[in-house]
């Protein structure tokens, strides 16, 4: 296999090569993390690209998972292999951004070919994450996507919830997970993916509180945790009274309780807007609504973040590259383009105007639902709370608040102990990778 | 040169020497800034709880891996020993499991036991126990423990049966004239005589548990629940290509290659002398 692997990739590198030489074709690599119905729209967007001019020809290389695809470009880049573009989750911004010597900002990379950057085009929430604090873009948003609730009408039903509301505040899914769990309609009431994402990042935003300082770290400079203010506390320690007699119920620390909630074990779920695919797939009787707010706090519901992945340019390329990989990302924001990628991978549309063009073609009235994380995340100006969160070591961070979080389901400590704890060891590990 | 010595240079010297340097580097992910730190991310290491709960992760993981795995082992292989008919089937069907990849060993048990779609997950909840390891580190590890030893368990198989085979059978039918019982022969006559097996499987059980057992854990738990099953081995993983911690990593992975030396010297010292391969 791993012969067979590398014999291939003699065979690319040789075929690569006589193009080049032959049609004096510029070519452009793009590494990238989709797989399934995603992995086919990056081949059909490239393979249209292509078509659509004679100059450049790019190509999309499947690299593995998220982290996979990070860590294969940053090996490639200290080996002085570094592809043109690379597609990185939204976790790992804050690891590019501190990478400046080794990125291109895009705005730079489309003024360099002539071309200008019109934010304004662009959904105010994601242009403003991916853009250094000066307001610089920095990448290119890729696939957007946003959490939101989601809820089975056939456990409503039996546990004698209204099936055309779901719950819109937290204390409202804590009644309706523990009426679920009461009546018998399911085993638990409640599950969700991603608790770091969804109930600290987007926590926060939502609830228009801060989630650290300097804006979240997008300000840079020193950050400090303030995930263990009291409405976080109140917030982890009713998701751990729940947990005790499982009508809360934990899958993992990325999407894993998914499958929990397709299974039917529990009525409501709480994911990414991309996750919409397989539960349309598993056939069940589904519901969406809006990510819940806390009741206590004032500016909710505030906006979401953006999660996803955006695509990053790397330094030290030729001028012919990129123009061509400018020329890419005028076409990726094309109106039809992005309607085609919103409407098939299920990922936000990044342009306004393609948001415009779908909502027009009826696409939402047939697809109630798929707005949700649109709204959700453009319905109020973003503010230094909600603009998205940003470290240079976000994995480890996450990590930490992962584990401390585990510990506070299994019963070992308070929510008190365990956001404090996350924020003294995060803190910690956030100064040291500062230091770096 | 020989072409041998030639393999060992690039594939064993070339990256312990990278490892080695990169232990006293600190560095940024991409490279970009550089400072060379001597020891300091040993000391930062050695220091750090998270490290200290890592190795005493290992030792548990390690130990109850042999122990079961060898355990096991045993005792299929004495039933194997008794065996009349079959015996040739018998052997074949337990060394198989040695054939499947860590990882997918790793999966089989985890769909067993996984706390929503397993069938003996559910087994064990009907039974009475709140099965979670996903949450409790003690259920977690034992399903480790028993993805990394079922693994091992065909190995140790192979040399156990050999080792029973080389056991006289005159001191046997001896002791069993003397009115000594099956139970009885078996711990005074045949266990003190497999003792130079023992001690080799049990140097080799630790290094597989130790160093083979990386796509177990990454399949099985990743580390968690918390960092109940962080091994030293995951700890390097993580540290490295999840965290971009490379410093630490790679001062890491140094340490750990300190251990192998060691776990080798012993085993050529100690083991291989009395061993007989005959």
């Amino acid at each position: 296999m791993k012969f067979f692997g590398f014999a291939a990739g003699v065979a690319a590198t040789l075929t690569l090569l006589s193009t080049t030489s032959a049609f004096a074709v510029t070519q452009i690599s793009w590494w990238h993390a989709m797989t399934g119905a995603n992995a086919e729209v990056v081949d059909k967007i490239s393979k249209d690209f292509n078509a659509s001019q004679s100059d450049y020809e790019l190509v999309p290389v499947f690299k593995g998972t998220y982290p996979e695809t990070l860590n294969a470009g940053i090996a490639a880049f200290r080996a002085g292999q570094a592809p043109d573009i690379l597609q990185v989750f939204d976790v790992g911004t804050g690891v590019m951004m501190a990478a400046e010597g080794a990125i291109k900002p895009v705005a730079d990379v489309m003024t360099g070919a002539g071309m200008t950057f019109d934010k304004s085009q662009y959904l105010p929430g994601i242009v403003g994450y991916y853009s250094k604090p000066d307001g610089t873009m920095l990448s290119f948003p890729y696939n957007s996507s946003s959490p939101i609730l989601y809820y089975n009408k056939d456990i409503f039903q039996k546990a004698g919830l209204d099936v055309d509301n779901p719950p819109k505040t937290w204390n409202e899914v804590w009644e309706a997970a523990k009426k679920i769990k009461a009546s018998g309609a399911a085993s638990c009431g409640y599950t969700s993916t991603w608790l770091t994402w969804i109930h600290l990042e987007n926590f926060a935003a939502w609830n228009d509180v801060s989630w650290a300082t300097q804006q979240n770290g997008l300000a840079g400079g020193d950050v400090e945790l303030k995930i263990n203010a009291p409405i976080f506390v109140n917030h982890f320690q009713a998701l751990a009274d729940l947990a005790k007699d499982g009508t809360f119920k934990y899958g993992g620390r990325t999407s894993e309780a998914k499958q929990i909630f397709l299974a039917g074990e529990c009525g409501i779920f709480t994911e990414s807007s991309g996750g919409l695919g397989d539960i349309v797939k598993s056939g069940m009787n589904y519901g969406i609504g809006q990510l819940p707010y806390d009741t206590d706090a004032k500016g909710a519901p505030q906006n979401t973040t953006p999660g996803g992945a955006s695509l990053w340019v790397f330094g030290n390329k030729s001028d012919e590259q990129y123009k061509g990989v400018a020329a890419f990302f005028a076409y990726l924001s094309k109106t039809d383009v992005q309607e085609y990628l919103h409407q098939k991978s299920g990922y936000l549309p990044v342009t306004l105007a393609a948001y415009e063009a779908t909502k027009k073609s009826g696409f939402y009235d047939k697809n109630p639902g798929r707005e949700t994380p649109i709204l959700q995340m453009t319905g109020k100006a973003p503010t230094d709370n909600s603009k998205g969160v940003r470290l240079p070591n976000l994995p480890q961070v996450r990590d930490i608040q992962n584990e401390e979080l585990e510990k506070m389901l299994a019963g070992q400590q308070t929510a008190q102990q365990a956001l404090d704890n996350a924020v003294t060891r995060g803190n910690a590990a956030i100064k040291e990778a500062l230091e770096n | 040169m020989a072409p041998q010595l030639a393999i060992t240079l690039v594939f064993f010297y070339w990256p312990a020497g990278q490892a080695l340097y990169q232990s006293m580097l600190r560095q940024d992910p991409f490279g970009l800034r550089t400072k060379f730190v001597w020891f300091a991310n040993f000391r930062k290491v050695l220091a750090d709880p998270a490290y200290l709960n890592s190795i005493k992760v290992t030792v548990v993981f390690s130990l109850a891996t042999a122990i079961v795995a060898m355990g096991v082992a045993l005792l299929l292989a004495v039933m194997a020993e008794k065996a009349m008919r079959g015996k040739g089937l018998y052997r074949t069907l337990l060394i198989w499991p040695y054939a499947v990849a860590p990882a997918i060993a790793g999966m089989l048990w985890l769909f067993l036991f996984n706390p929503s779609i397993g069938s003996l997950a559910y087994l064990l909840r009907s039974l009475g126990i709140a099965w979670d390891p996903l949450l409790n580190g003690t259920h977690a590890m034992i399903l480790l423990v028993s993805a990394a030893a079922w693994k091992q368990i065909s190995y140790n198989f192979l040399f156990f049966v050999a080792g029973l085979q080389a056991v006289p059978k005159t001191l046997i039918e001896a002791a069993a004239m003397d009115g000594a019982g099956e139970t009885k022969r078996f711990w005074t006559i045949v266990f003190p005589l497999l003792a130079p097996t023992t001690f080799f499987l049990l140097v080799v059980n630790t290094v597989y548990a130790l160093f083979d057992t990386f796509g177990i854990v990454h399949a099985v738990t990743g580390g968690g629940p918390g960092k109940t099953t962080e091994t030293l081995v995951y700890k390097v993983y993580n540290d490295g290509f999840v965290n971009l911690i490379l410093g630490d990593s790679a001062a890491q992975s140094v340490i750990l290659m300190v251990i192998v030396i060691a776990l080798t010297a012993i085993q050529f010292r100690y083991v291989e002398r009395k061993v007989h391969y005959g």
